[in-house]
């Protein structure tokens, strides 16, 4: 059987041809993390090798297919491989959906369930819960075998029979499994490929699985040992059965949990080294301000040499991902950042944030995104109707380029270039962008401020100039919508993630991405890029969280735990620790370190939209579309999990006991929370649109 | 779970939809495998379009994510079906059959290129505020009200007897030491952070709202006051400010008394009872002070400089009837109130040697207090009072002010027992037995029983017919005096932070009302105490150039219209409410827009639809409406305004009974008056 994400890859990219090729390299490197526990490397690689080429041909795109063939030493496949392979693709869909064929007795299937159920119930308390698990996946392959056999009575019958007794969370997805009720509407369901072309993962200790062997030994039902080895994953380890609060705690992803070498690999998410900027600075300086530079150079040297000192073990060498070089303007950005971070107040439990809250009124169109700039002094909204506004927060109007005679005739050496290159003429206290063609859902600054990305539902990413206000480019690539876009904290490198399950990282000058990130199995549907920039966090769908290495695609954690879709994500100032939320209305706290969920914090009533750390990490502040701001004492489980760092505990999901977090909450009258960034100084900005009535 | 799936599309519902295609004869089999396909294609449909519900970030599933879904299908989507809130679909039935069906107007082409072009919508506006400051949220306007009502109860008990109940989003850190201490308990209710509970600092803002609201109540300006009345009746999160309030009630009547002045003390009197008006405040904890204030106002034997000339009967009657108020909403078995203030009425009226006035207040209150009060304690006097009345009016000693004094004691007394009488008295009525029984009174409060009883007849043939609410009304009709929204009209445009009572910016108004458009137009009518009062208002809303919103709090509410200005509003708000009309308002039965350019300013006010009856007293600019639904027909003008009284609450409160005499409007009582009963 194929591996489902190269499938997905493959027809996604079915307009282009480039893009294919692209979705080619992506693929090659992206299921090393995923496949660990799988058969047979080699045998699988070359079925993944023999679909993509018959993918290829039977879209007629000869170019490609050569070159895949060139690359992977394969003779010219006219001649020989072509028959058979012809076969297994004609019969592509029904060969994956007959293994629902069965000869077995189906409308025993109630009696089998009930079987497993009962004796699930009946085993040992310590055993009860992992095998619990069972049930949802055997239910589901259940029920599909019924359709697929066209037993719909006996289906409907055992769909209304079992499906209450399964978890809340699942309800979602058995709502969509609800409405296939023939063989027919079996093809072409997103969920429905999705459940059967991969494995359901479980884990459960040595001890459960023994007693599930015993049972299945006693009780020969052949059809549910099938369903056992076809479609679900069993990932057994040694140690104490889990409780009920550590399965539910990571149980709830749309495909099971996550297994547990793909948690293994090493992430280096510590913070490279501060570039030494000591020596153009000061040059930047004098030039800049006169009067207070002996102090501040003082400050300054301070400063970097405490950062020079601290080298984290666990960061990335700072050649590992090439990225732009930093410009004199960044550096004195850098140093400005710095300065104001100088000014920060210390939060924390006891010195709760000031908060700021931006209200959009008069917005007769939905207001769909909010991005602000790293520095809080440019705001970009996304409406639902296509367009795209920014505003400026600090006094500094906004203003656009001379035009090309004008600038002409400028002195291109003068010190303030820059500010003569703007025509004072044009200030504006916000810009309008026309462009997109549907609802735009995401917004993000260029830490430079000079660009700005948006991605829409019409499925394109568009990159604009904030000197111009005009558009530089149209990325094209998802084909459907693309729900958030960002870029990446040196500039240059962005990411987007979109209908279409894959997350691409592009670079602005490429037309084409750069990597593919697939594996999500269902919709990606937020973006942090990690603030050292080697790694991307995406939220999907699926209900899980993943990390991916922008070195080689590889995903290198997956993290499950939510209930229902993610909507937002959030990166510790530290890079290790990630908050999630989304529609289940928790905010989850996740160490990178080990992909281990630290503390699940309740308390909204709506969905989640965003999240934000403060600047030193101590306080994490979420808001959603139930009007409300809440605030959490993260530094409380950050202080927790310190002293328990070893690594014998990690196997075991254990959630670190911190009682309640929340420090505080705010309700706004009437206007949802779409946006929270915390400022160089730890003020709290908010942003959202107030809706009437 | 399978009955919250949609219900499936019937093979019927296929083949209706066949036919209106043209196709006929649709087997049984095709409709029924359509129909299937149908639903799931449906469903399906459905569920995408509730992930752009969730990138839309929105609670609503909206026709536009219908579309999108749709396009992400691959289909072609509805073009112009739009719909902001509702999907625009009727529902009929009949014959047995449910249908819901999409109304499709037909539209004159014509029409829509001759008409003229609407406004110009208002443009985006981004617009700050503090949410939270070091965080303990701020009471402003763009800041919901930081407590609600029931709350404020539990924070007036002492600290060690409030177990307040956790917020459901967890408790409170345990005791969080150093700042909270120093600024009082800190407390969470229902997981919004509470200021602590003996916080006595205002900000700076309270503070000037706080400077802003009692000038402009005691200031000469007569429609600032009405804003800041209006201000103090419906602006949440004032209770901060309580203390401040009855402070300077307090030591303005004490001061004022000393003076005689009576309008700083009929002003002082509008101010209590806007203050009583806000349902968000709880005032039970300053009765202390309130309460000696309006005893006064009712009781003092001198209000005015010239007793024979000024109108201190109206303050007078004004108090009382917030006394009575007071004592119906606050009066408990701890406190007593009502007991304590009838105990004060009657020991005056015992003392032989009371002043005429205080007299004349001791009655009013009494009359206030109920009918039990007034079938108790007053008709077993109207003979004593009788008598004292004769003396004065016929007596050798010819005094003018004690004359007058009579004249009023005589008309309270028949507008107050004589509804109470018809009631417990048998008829028919006999002057003579009414002289027996009552002396000198007896002719006068025949008279006037006879008028009450053909009035509660004809209530009483009304109720018959209408719903028994309306009965309730009848009879107990003081009882409805509700805490109704003043009703006051505003005429001016002055922002309570704006000295100039002249609008000088807005350069257009606008008006927005934030009810559904079902319900009618804004009525002074009389809620039952225990549901909210529907706030129906017109808010004009002034439309100034998005340029012209800055920073300050008065200018950027006006522009950005809906955040601001929402009937819920803290402290400053600007709104201007309308609910009455310019003009006379006895008239059209439509909402009528009235514009005025005066010197290029434009006003638009509306006026209130009259479906009943209206009584409307003009008073120079501003007016009044009283609108009588149920009961008092036919009674308007012959006198006997029981029903009257008890529809239009809100206004009785504010007018007097004497209203015969134009000294009111001097009085500075503005606002309606019912009509007087002719004796």
């Amino acid at each position: 059987m194929a591996d489902p994400n190269r499938t997905v890859v493959v027809t996604d990219g079915s307009n282009d041809a480039s893009t294919v090729s692209g979705a080619a390299t992506g693929v090659q490197s992206s299921p090393k993390g995923e496949k660990g526990a799988g058969t047979d490397p080699s045998k699988m690689d070359q079925q993944t090798l023999a679909a993509v080429l018959q993918f290829l041909k039977n879209n007629k795109l000869k170019d490609a297919e050569a070159a895949l063939r060139r690359e992977a030493k394969l003779p010219d496949g006219n001649g020989d491989s072509s028959g058979s392979s012809r076969v297994a693709t004609s019969g592509e869909v029904s060969s994956v959906l007959s293994a629902y064929e069965s000869e077995g007795d189906l409308a025993r299937y109630c009696e089998y369930y009930n079987s497993l159920s009962s004796f699930i119930e009946s085993s040992l308390d310590a055993h009860k819960h992992e095998l619990g698990c069972l049930l949802y996946p055997v239910f589901i392959h259940m029920y599909l075998q019924l359709v697929y056999n066209r037993h719909e009575k006996e289906a409907h019958k055992f769909f209304n029979r079992f499906s209450v007794e399964q978890e809340d969370w699942h309800q979602e997805d058995l709502r969509t499994l609800s409405t296939v009720k023939t063989r027919e509407q079996m093809e072409g369901n997103d969920l429905m490929d999705t459940f059967r072309s991969s494995k359901f993962v479980l884990r459960m200790s040595r001890d459960s699985y023994q007693s599930l062997r015993r049972y299945l030994k006693q009780n020969e039902h052949r059809e549910l040992l099938s369903i056992l080895q076809d479609h679900l994953f069993i990932d057994v380890f040694d140690g104490v059965p889990r409780n009920r609060e550590q399965v539910q705690a990571t149980s709830g992803a749309m495909m099971g949990e996550a297994r547990r070498d793909a948690n293994k690999v090493k992430v280096l998410y510590g913070l490279p080294k501060e570039p030494d900027i000591n020596v153009p600075l000061d040059d930047d300086d004098e030039g800049a301000e006169g009067e207070d530079k002996p102090k501040k150079k003082k400050q300054k040297k301070d400063l970097l040499l405490n950062k020079n000192k601290k080298a984290d073990p666990n960061a990335p060498p700072p050649s590992r991902i090439p990225l732009p070089e930093l410009k004199d303007a960044d550096k004195l950005e850098k140093v400005l950042s710095w300065k104001e971070g100088l000014k920060r107040v210390p939060l924390g439990r006891e010195n709760l944030p000031s908060i700021c809250f931006y209200t959009l009124a008069n917005a007769y169109q939905n207001v769909s995104a909010v991005g602000v700039s790293e520095d809080s002094s440019l705001l970009a909204a996304g409406f639902e109707d296509s367009n795209v506004r920014v505003w400026s927060l600090s006094p500094q109007r906004l203003r656009t380029m001379r035009n090309a005679s004008e600038l002409d005739q400028l002195d291109k050496e003068a010190d303030d270039i820059v500010e003569r290159m703007m025509d004072e003429k044009t200030a504006a206290d916000s810009w309008l962008l026309h462009g997109h063609t549907g609802p735009v859902y995401a917004t993000s600054f260029s830490p430079d401020r000079e660009q700005l990305l948006t991605s829409s539902e019409d499925g394109t990413v568009r990159l604009w100039s904030l000197h111009t206000y005009s558009n530089l480019v149209v990325y094209k690539g998802h084909n459907y919508p693309v729900w958030d876009v960002q870029f990446s904290p040196t500039g240059y490198y962005f990411v987007s993630g979109g209908h279409d399950r894959v997350a691409r990282l592009w670079g602005t000058d490429q037309f084409q991405p750069i990597r593919m990130f697939v594996g999500h199995y269902s919709d990606v549907t937020c973006i942090q890029y990690h603030p050292n920039s080697n790694y991307v966090a995406t939220g999907s769908s699926d209900r899980t969280v993943r990390l991916w290495d922008v070195l080689n695609g590889n995903c290198v954690r997956v993290m499950t735990g939510h209930k229902a879709a993610v909507h937002t994500l959030a990166w510790s100032p530290d890079g290790r620790y990630l908050a999630s939320a989304g529609v289940d209305k928790n905010v989850l706290l996740w160490d990178i370190a080990y992909g281990r969920l630290l503390a699940e914090m309740k308390g909204h009533t709506d969905p989640i939209y965003s999240l934000c750390f403060s600047r030193e990490g101590s306080i994490l502040a979420s808001g959603g579309i139930d009007n409300t701001v809440k605030i959490w004492d993260v530094q409380k489980v950050f202080e927790e999990i310190a002293g328990s760092d070893d690594l014998t505990s990690l196997d075991r999901a254990s959630l670190v006991e911190v009682g309640s977090l929340l420090l505080g909450s705010f309700q706004t009258k009437a206007t949802p929370v779409l946006k929270l960034h915390f400022s160089h100084r730890n003020l709290l900005l908010g942003c959202g649109r107030y809706q009437h009535s | 779970m399978s009955d919250r799936v949609l219900p499936d599309v019937t093979a019927e519902s296929i083949k209706v939809i066949a036919e209106s295609a043209g196709i006929g004869q649709l087997p049984d089999e095709a409709a029924a495998a359509l129909a299937e396909d149908a639903t799931y294609r449906l469903k399906q449909i459905t569920q995408e379009a509730v992930k752009f519900m969730h990138h839309g970030k929105r609670r609503k599933l909206s026709t536009a994510d219908f579309d999108n879904a749709l396009k992400l299908k691959n289909v072609e989507p509805l073009y112009g079906f739009h719909a902001e809130e509702h999907i625009p679909f009727r529902f009929a039935s009949g014959g047995g059959r449910e249908l819901h069906f999409y109304e499709e107007k037909e539209v004159e082409l014509g029409d829509i290129i001759n008409a003229p072009l609407p406004r110009i919508p208002l443009d985006v506006n981004l617009k700050a505020h503090w949410l939270a400051i070091e965080g303990v949220q701020p009471s402003i306007p763009e800041n919901p009200p930081p407590v609600p009502k029931e709350d404020q109860h539990a924070a007036d008990r002492p600290p060690g007897v409030t177990a307040k109940p956790s917020g459901k989003d967890g408790t409170k850190p345990a005791g969080k030491p150093g700042k909270a201490e120093v600024k009082g308990l800190p407390s969470e209710v229902a997981g919004v952070k509470l200021k602590p509970v003996l916080t006595h600092e205002l900000s700076v803002e309270q503070q000037l709202y706080y400077r802003e609201i009692t000038e402009a109540c005691v200031g000469s300006c007569e429609s600032r006051r009405a804003e800041a009345l209006q201000s103090l009746a419906t602006d949440p999160g004032l209770h901060q400010m309580i203390p401040r309030f009855s402070t300077f009630v307090c030591e303005g009547v004490r001061v004022n008394v000393v003076q005689s002045n009576l309008a700083l003390l009929i002003y002082l009197m509008r101010m209590v009872k806007a203050l009583m008006d806000n349902t968000t405040l709880h005032l039970e904890k300053y009765l202390h002070e309130v309460i000696p204030a309006v005893a006064t106002c009712i009781l003092s034997k001198q209000l005015c400089q010239r007793p024979d000339v000024d109108n201190h009967w109206a303050l007078r009657d004004f108090a009382a009837r917030l006394m009575g108020n007071m004592c119906r909403n606050f009066s408990s078995n701890i406190n007593n109130i009502q007991s304590r203030m009838t105990k004060t009425y009657t020991k005056i009226l015992h003392d032989e040697q009371s002043h005429l006035a205080t007299r004349y207040g001791a009655l009013a209150g009494l009359a206030e207090m109920g009918h039990d009060v007034v079938k108790s304690l007053l008709i077993p006097k109207l003979k004593e009072e009788g008598e004292k009345v004769k003396m004065l009016m016929e007596g050798p000693v010819h005094n003018s002010v004690d004359k007058t004094a009579a004249e009023h004691i005589r008309a309270l007394l028949l507008k107050h027992c004589a509804p109470v009488l018809a009631k417990i008295r048998p008829g028919p009525d006999n002057q003579e037995q009414y002289k027996t029984d009552f002396g000198h009174l007896g002719p006068l409060l025949c008279a006037h029983v006879v008028k009450a009883r053909q009035q509660q007849q004809q209530q009483q043939l009304q109720a018959t017919t209408t719903t028994a609410a309306a009965a309730s009304v009848v009879q107990r009709p003081t009882l409805q005096i509700p805490q109704g929204r003043a009703s006051a009209v505003l005429s001016a445009m002055a922002a309570p932070r704006t000295p100039t009572p002249q609008p000088t910016t807005p350069s257009l108004l606008t008006i927005s009302r934030p009810s559904t458009p079902a319900n009618p137009p804004s009525t002074p009518t009389t809620p039952t105490p225990g549901t909210p009062n529907p706030q129906t208002k017109y808010i004009i809303v002034s439309t100034t150039k998005a340029s012209t919103s800055t920073t300050l709090p008065s200018t950027s509410t006006i522009s950005s219209s809906g955040l601001a200005s929402s009937s819920s509003s803290a402290a400053s708000t600007i709104v201007k409410f309308v609910s009455a009309a310019q003009g006379s308002a006895s008239g059209g039965s439509e909402p009528r827009v009235l514009a005025q350019l005066p010197s290029g300013q434009k006003y638009v006010v509306v006026s209130v639809p009259s479906s009943g009856q209206t009584t409307t007293t003009s008073q120079g600019k501003t007016q009044a409406v009283v609108m009588v639904k149920s009961e008092g027909q036919g009674s308007q003008g012959q006198g006997s305004n029981t029903g009257i009284t008890s529809a239009a609450g809100t206004l009785a409160q504010l007018a007097t009974s004497s209203s015969q005499d134009s000294t009111k409007s001097s009085t500075g009582l503005q606002g309606g008056a019912t009509p007087k009963p002719n004796s």
